[in-house]
């Protein structure tokens, strides 16, 4: 999952959860019965795992571009003196 | 969720009638230690239909005998109680002796007035219990023991 994936999930968590709430309490006062609003809302919690838990196709649409091994050795570490010399040069 | 199913109770507005009679003085007297004891046989009808929302787990309900003595402005014994599950079983008549002795602090139930109480506790699936009762008076024991 990537960032962008981590975000929708989190996202689309809150959503599910708060309309699973909203229709379970709904339905279980217009019918009368807690048992139904709590069994709709398992059955939403349940529904919300099954979507944002498990990494699907949805949430990689955004795949990190890493740069490439060749630009590595473009750019060389700078060598060990030279880091030496600049770290006495700034302490003076 | 719960929060909000314990809210709509307060849209009920319950109205809660209840009706005792007491059929019999089986029979009255003072026990060794001097205290009074009475026997009565009741006859107690309720509708406590109002009282069930859909929040609601059980209504505890307890009859009890209220009255004044010089020692004690209030004494309240329990003679009966029983507990409601279900709306289906609010509205009921029951005939019976008191289930719980009613024996009095002492020498003072002759010729006696005294109310029947029927108090209820309400108990929510979720949110606050709450109690309530409906105080029916102008009972009188006997002057004589018997």
């Amino acid at each position: 999952m990537d960032w962008q994936g981590q975000k929708l999930a989190e996202q689309l968590m809150q959503l599910l959860l708060l309309a699973f709430a909203v229709v379970a309490f709904a339905t279980g006062y217009f019918i009368g019965s807690f048992q139904m609003m709590i069994l709709i809302y398992a059955g939403g919690v349940i529904l919300t795992s099954l979507i944002t838990v498990p990494n699907w196709p949805f949430f990689n649409r955004h795949p990190l571009k890493w740069l490439d091994p060749s630009e590595d050795e473009k750019h060389p570490k700078p060598q060990h003196s030279v880091t030496s010399n600049s770290k006495k040069k700034s302490k003076k | 969720m719960c929060a909000m199913a314990s809210f709509s109770d307060n849209l009920n507005s319950p109205s809660p009638s209840a009706e005792v009679q007491v059929l019999n003085i089986n029979w009255f007297q003072k026990q060794p230690n001097g205290n009074d004891e009475v026997s009565l046989t009741l006859n107690i009808s309720a509708d406590l239909q109002s009282l069930f929302t859909w929040n609601t787990k059980q209504v505890f309900v307890f009859l009890a005998a209220e009255y004044e003595t010089p020692k004690n402005s209030l004494n309240q014994i329990s003679l009966w109680d029983g507990i409601i599950p279900s709306k289906e079983h609010s509205k009921f008549t029951i005939h019976t002796s008191n289930k719980y002795r009613f024996i009095d602090q002492g020498s003072n139930l002759r010729g006696k007035e005294f109310n029947l109480t029927l108090h209820w506790h309400v108990m929510p699936k979720t949110g606050k219990m709450s109690a309530s009762k409906i105080v029916i008076s102008g009972y009188h024991l006997p002057e004589e023991y018997r």
